[in-house]
């Protein structure tokens, strides 16, 4: 009897304890899930955001980061353009560099600077006055001129070569002193 | 009715004076002898362009009547009247004055009636006799002096049909020789440049501005052609390397030299009687003239000042050259003496004065002066230092070059728009244009005689 009863007790104990063990796996299995759901949920949703977030913030500074460059371009382009656009004028038969013309020579040279790889073609121009043999001797003088003081601020003299073109490729075809005084110039080519 | 009022614009009375005048001119100078090339009773050298000298040229007869010898005869008639013509040393009698016909008239000083030339004022007078055979021509060519009744010159000429004007100048030098004790300018040839902004090449065309051809075909802008003292060689100089280099070529044979210092390389003018010319170059640093030898080696440098020399002429005897120097401030003509190097300034009026061109009879220079923005041709005089302007409000006329006998110069005007080559006498007279190409034309070179 006595043992019967133990068999039972134990079995009960047995049973219970499964149940509990059981019960308090499954409730604790339960409400792990639940949370880390819940969690999940509630991380997920916010690692989304944030992501989603950091994404537009990467294509924003992109962006930014282009349009820079694009302007730093358009910037290097307009500067190299204007170096090879902006002439320097000289008066009737001098080679002598005036004022307005050593303004422009200076920015030339701070481009230069910052451009090292950058060789240049200096061309003497003259206007159709006078003859074309003496033409040929003075625009070498001008184109020399403007030579010499770039070598002065600094550019290496290697960097830059000077021809004459005399007369001989005027800008302006006109027979006036509008045209000769845009055709007595000194032109920078890019090589 | 007075075919002499007529025909010279001038009365009667007064062209009997001038026959008497020149008659007793003659007179004076004590006997002439028609063999003696040493008289040049004609023509006054030293203002020669004063009076014309009137020259019949009647058509030239012809042995048979076929229409290609008369062709020749007409052809042969008009270009001797437009080769002496071009000397500006003769006024051509105008034909419809002529009373007697040129079709019947003699040819010989036994057939013809000088009267009827001496009476309508014409002093000198061309006879031809032409025929042709198989392509050859045969022309026989005799000068008269109407009013001493004699014949100057009488000459038989043999020569293909193509060679017909070769042939005409030939005789025209003769005729020349004979008056005034010079060949005349009728074998040489003009170099010149001609095209575009741009595109510019060198061109020759014989002295009377025929048979114009191009010379370079570089693609580029060639200028300032120079011929050699010999007329065997031309140089130039030319972008053709996108740098201005120094080119000197046969004028018939390709080959030639390049020269390619740094700076420029620009032609200048030959030493007379020498495979030599001098140019300027800037390879040391600053525009100076050199000598070089025809094969582009450099002998010796020339200059030595600071600033701008350029544009070398020499002396008919090579002993001095003259050239432009900017080391005063502003340009002008210098001269130097070639074996002591020293220079001294020739011109002193205006502020710029460049081009010089050095007769080849010496004792003139004739250059470009630049006064208000106008350009005109003047000419000094080397023992005087007289200078007389030879252009006037004919728009910008420049780089002046000298027949190679001394009596015309060739040079660039705009005075109708367009750059042109003009001819003028060397004192300035009959100023008419040699041709005209498409573009523009400048920078004439007349070449020594014996181009062909």
């Amino acid at each position: 009897m006595r043992s019967k009863l133990w068999v039972g007790m134990a079995l009960l104990v047995m049973a219970a304890g499964l149940l509990m063990f059981s019960g308090c796996a499954k409730q604790a299995v339960k409400s792990d899930a639940g949370v880390s759901q819940a969690g999940q949920d509630a991380a997920a949703l916010e690692a989304e955001k944030a992501r989603r977030a950091a994404e537009i913030e990467a294509a924003r500074l992109a962006a930014e980061r282009d349009a820079k460059r694009l302007a730093e371009e358009a910037q290097l382009r307009a500067a190299r353009n204007k170096f090879m656009n902006e002439h320097i004028y000289f008066e009737f038969d001098s080679a002598v560099l005036t004022p307005s013309a050593v303004a422009v020579l200076k920015e030339k040279a701070a481009w230069l600077k910052d451009q090292p790889t950058v060789n240049v073609l200096i061309e003497g121009h003259c206007d159709e006055r006078g003859t074309n043999e003496y033409n040929l001797a003075l625009g070498e003088r001008r184109a020399q001129s403007a030579k010499a003081f770039l070598v002065n601020m600094g550019i290496a003299s290697a960097r830059l070569t000077t021809v004459s073109y005399g007369e001989e490729r005027p800008l302006d075809p006109g027979h006036n002193e509008a045209a000769w005084a845009k055709n007595r110039r000194a032109q920078f080519v890019i090589e | 009715m007075n075919l002499l009022a007529v025909f010279h614009g001038g009365s009667a009375r007064q062209w009997k004076r001038r026959l008497l005048v020149f008659g007793c001119l003659l007179a004076l100078a004590g006997g002439w002898h028609p063999a003696a090339a040493a008289d040049y009773g004609y023509i006054d050298l030293t203002n020669p362009y004063l009076r014309k000298i009137p020259i019949a040229i009647p058509e030239f007869k012809t042995v048979s009547p076929e229409p290609a010898v008369t062709e020749l005869a007409l052809q042969g008639g008009r270009l001797t009247a437009e080769t002496l013509a071009f000397t500006g040393y003769f006024s051509i009698v105008d034909p419809g004055a002529f009373l007697v016909d040129p079709k019947t008239m003699g040819v010989t000083g036994a057939d013809i009636d000088f009267k009827a030339w001496s009476s309508i004022g014409s002093e000198l007078l061309i006879t031809g006799l032409a025929s042709l055979d198989d392509g050859v021509v045969d022309l026989e060519l005799r000068l008269f002096d109407t009013v001493k009744q004699e014949r100057l010159i009488g000459k038989r000429y043999t020569a293909r049909r193509s060679d017909l004007r070769r042939l005409i100048r030939r005789f025209c030098s003769e005729v020349l020789m004979r008056l005034t004790g010079n060949p005349g300018p009728f074998d040489s040839q003009i170099a010149f440049v001609s095209g575009r902004a741009g595109q510019k090449e060198i061109f020759t065309c014989d002295f009377d501005g025929y048979n114009p051809k191009a010379f370079t075909r570089h693609g580029s802008i060639s200028l300032a052609p120079s011929w050699s003292s010999d007329g065997q060689w031309i140089s130039y100089t030319s972008y053709q390397r996108k740098r201005p280099d120094l080119y000197i070529r046969h004028r018939l044979e390709n080959r030639g030299t390049v020269v390619a210092e740094d700076g420029i390389n620009l032609n200048g003018q030959w030493v007379p009687g020498r495979f030599e010319l001098a140019v300027t170059l800037s390879f040391n640093g600053d525009q100076e003239i050199y000598l070089l030898s025809g094969n582009g080696k450099i002998i010796r440098r020339l200059t030595h000042q600071p600033d701008i020399d350029v544009s070398p002429t020499f002396s008919p005897d090579g002993k001095k050259m003259a050239f432009v120097s900017k080391r005063a401030g502003s340009p002008q003509i210098y001269l130097m003496d070639m074996a002591s190097g020293r220079s001294e300034r020739l011109t002193f009026e205006g502020s710029y004065n460049t081009q010089p061109s050095w007769s080849p009879k010496g004792g003139r220079i004739a250059y470009t002066a630049m006064e208000k923005n106008r350009i005109d041709i003047r000419v000094i005089d080397l023992e005087t230092r007289n200078v007389v302007q030879l252009t006037h409000d004919s728009g910008d006329n420049e780089s002046p070059s000298w027949s190679p006998d001394g009596s015309l110069i060739a040079f660039s005007s705009t005075r109708e728009g367009p750059s042109r080559i003009y001819v003028m006498t060397s004192f300035g007279t009959d100023q008419r244009r040699l041709l005209s190409l498409p573009g523009e034309q400048s920078q004439p070179d007349w070449s020594p005689n014996g181009i062909q």
